[in-house]
């Protein structure tokens, strides 16, 4: 099990690296679906159905939205022209020096935040259910419902779920008011 | 936009009434099965756009139908809200509260007012894909005039 | 704790991604594999051996269940990417439309 996925991770991984260092941007985003669609398996794996449903097709309508996008604008990646002053050899050398520098030390600092960070988590596979038991205890009898994770989303969390929803009614908003070229009267 | 080929054309007609059906199931089954009304609404969206895609539209119907989308999901949303605040009336003045009968398990009709805010949540969803899918396409239209 | 170790890993390419490109459409990418690892390390902290989805099952102990709270938080989560994703893309297709191009290093001039 945790063997599968670490190789679906790595994957996933691969396909990131290769999609943010793609030429043409049209294969960054078939790249994109690489990571997009092995999440999904990863939530199959990880005995979440609900999520897989919901990632498989938001992930397509991305895709469709970003290549529609793409295909009307220059889809060639950008010449990485040196935006650099040409002071010499030397200058060149101080500034490669520098910015592995900064890279490596703040690829550390995240790093030690990472460790700071996981010694709190439990392993793989033995979490304990200690916030969800209270919801998980009767929580069919309580809400009626059997699938586990709607009861949760409607009727424990309500807040969070009405709060998702303004969140996506301000996105609409903000589309509609910055792709309009026209006003409604003019 | 104009249309794609007479394959695409009937295919697409053949498929969306089946993909907006599947939609319509997830979202009514939401709390008998996986899915619900994110994953529902989702599809839902997926079957018009599909529709949009593969006939092609004017930027005179695209506008009306955008008109639409937006006020569906403005209703879809207030009503969301209508239901939760009703609960501070029906139930012990408790927001979010499932003051409808529970039902019994297993059944289609049961779990009290889960099933209306699903149906709720999966309107919105599926109108703000839709409405910001026809603001990308009508922009690009209105750019090429 | 490796799995955990590749979702750091897969939030830090993202990181890269929007810190070192120079196209706008590549720092939404990044953006998204930030989002991206972020769901699956609460899905995967929810995770318990040899737990079952949590979903009822006629006749069957209601038991031994995944954690079913990150599985909700995630799906809110989800949906709000993706809406968060089109407001970028959409800021991105009008700068796209003023200058011409998605290169940051071009896109400079804060008049309106």
């Amino acid at each position: 099990m945790e063997i599968i996925l670490s190789v679906i991770l790595i994957f996933m991984i691969l396909g990131a690296i290769f999609a943010l260092h793609a030429k043409d941007l049209l294969s960054a985003l078939v790249s994109m679906g690489i990571v997009g669609y092995g999440l999904v398996i990863c939530f199959l794996l990880l005995k979440a159905p609900d999520l897989a449903i919901v990632q498989i097709v938001v992930e397509t309508i991305t895709l469709i939205i970003m290549v529609a996008i793409v295909l009307d604008s220059t889809r060639h990646e950008l010449k990485e022209k040196a935006a650099i002053r040409h002071d010499g050899q030397s200058f060149m050398n101080t500034r490669l020096v520098g910015n592995i520098f900064i890279a490596v030390f703040l690829g550390l600092v995240l790093f030690y935040s990472f460790r700071l960070a996981s010694a709190h988590l439990t392993e793989f596979g033995e979490h304990g259910l200690r916030m969800a038991g209270a919801y998980m205890e009767g929580a069919a009898g309580k809400t009626g419902s059997v699938n586990l994770v709607t009861g949760v989303l409607f009727d424990f969390r309500g807040y969070d779920t009405l709060g998702e929803a303004t969140i996506l009614f301000t996105a609409v908003v903000g589309v509609l008011t910055v792709l309009r070229l026209k006003g409604k009267h003019s | 936009m104009q249309g794609m080929s007479i394959i695409v054309k009937k295919v697409a007609q053949l498929l969306s009434g089946l993909i907006f059906m599947y939609g319509i199931y997830i979202i009514t089954h939401g709390h008998l099965t996986p899915g619900g009304g994110f994953a529902g609404g989702a599809i839902l969206a997926g079957s018009l756009i599909l529709l949009v895609l593969a006939f092609g539209s004017d930027v005179m119907r695209l506008q009306k139908r955008e008109a639409g989308s937006s006020i569906m999901e403005s209703a879809a949303i207030l009503g969301f809200l209508l239901l939760a605040v009703a609960a501070i009336i029906a139930g012990a003045g408790i927001f979010f509260y499932n003051y409808l009968p529970k039902g019994q398990l297993f059944h289609l009709v049961s779990a009290g007012v889960i099933p209306l805010y699903n149906i709720m949540v999966g309107i919105e969803v599926a109108a703000a894909l839709f409405t910001i899918f026809l603001a990308l396409v009508i922009y690009k239209e209105e750019l090429k005039q | 704790m490796t799995l955990y170790l590749l979702c750091f890993l897969l939030f830090l390419v993202g990181l890269y991604g929007v810190l070192t490109r120079r196209n706008l459409i590549k720092i939404v990418i990044g953006l998204s594999f930030m989002e991206f690892s972020i769901f699956l390390l609460l899905v995967l902290i929810g995770y318990v051996k040899g737990g079952e989805a949590p979903i009822l099952q006629p006749g069957m102990p209601a038991t031994g269940f995944v954690d079913p709270l990150p599985q909700a938080m995630v799906l809110t989560a989800i949906v709000i990417g993706l809406a968060t994703n089109a407001m970028l893309l959409a800021i991105a297709i009008r700068l796209y439309k003023k200058y011409g191009t998605f290169d940051i290093r071009k896109i400079n001039q804060l008049k309106g």
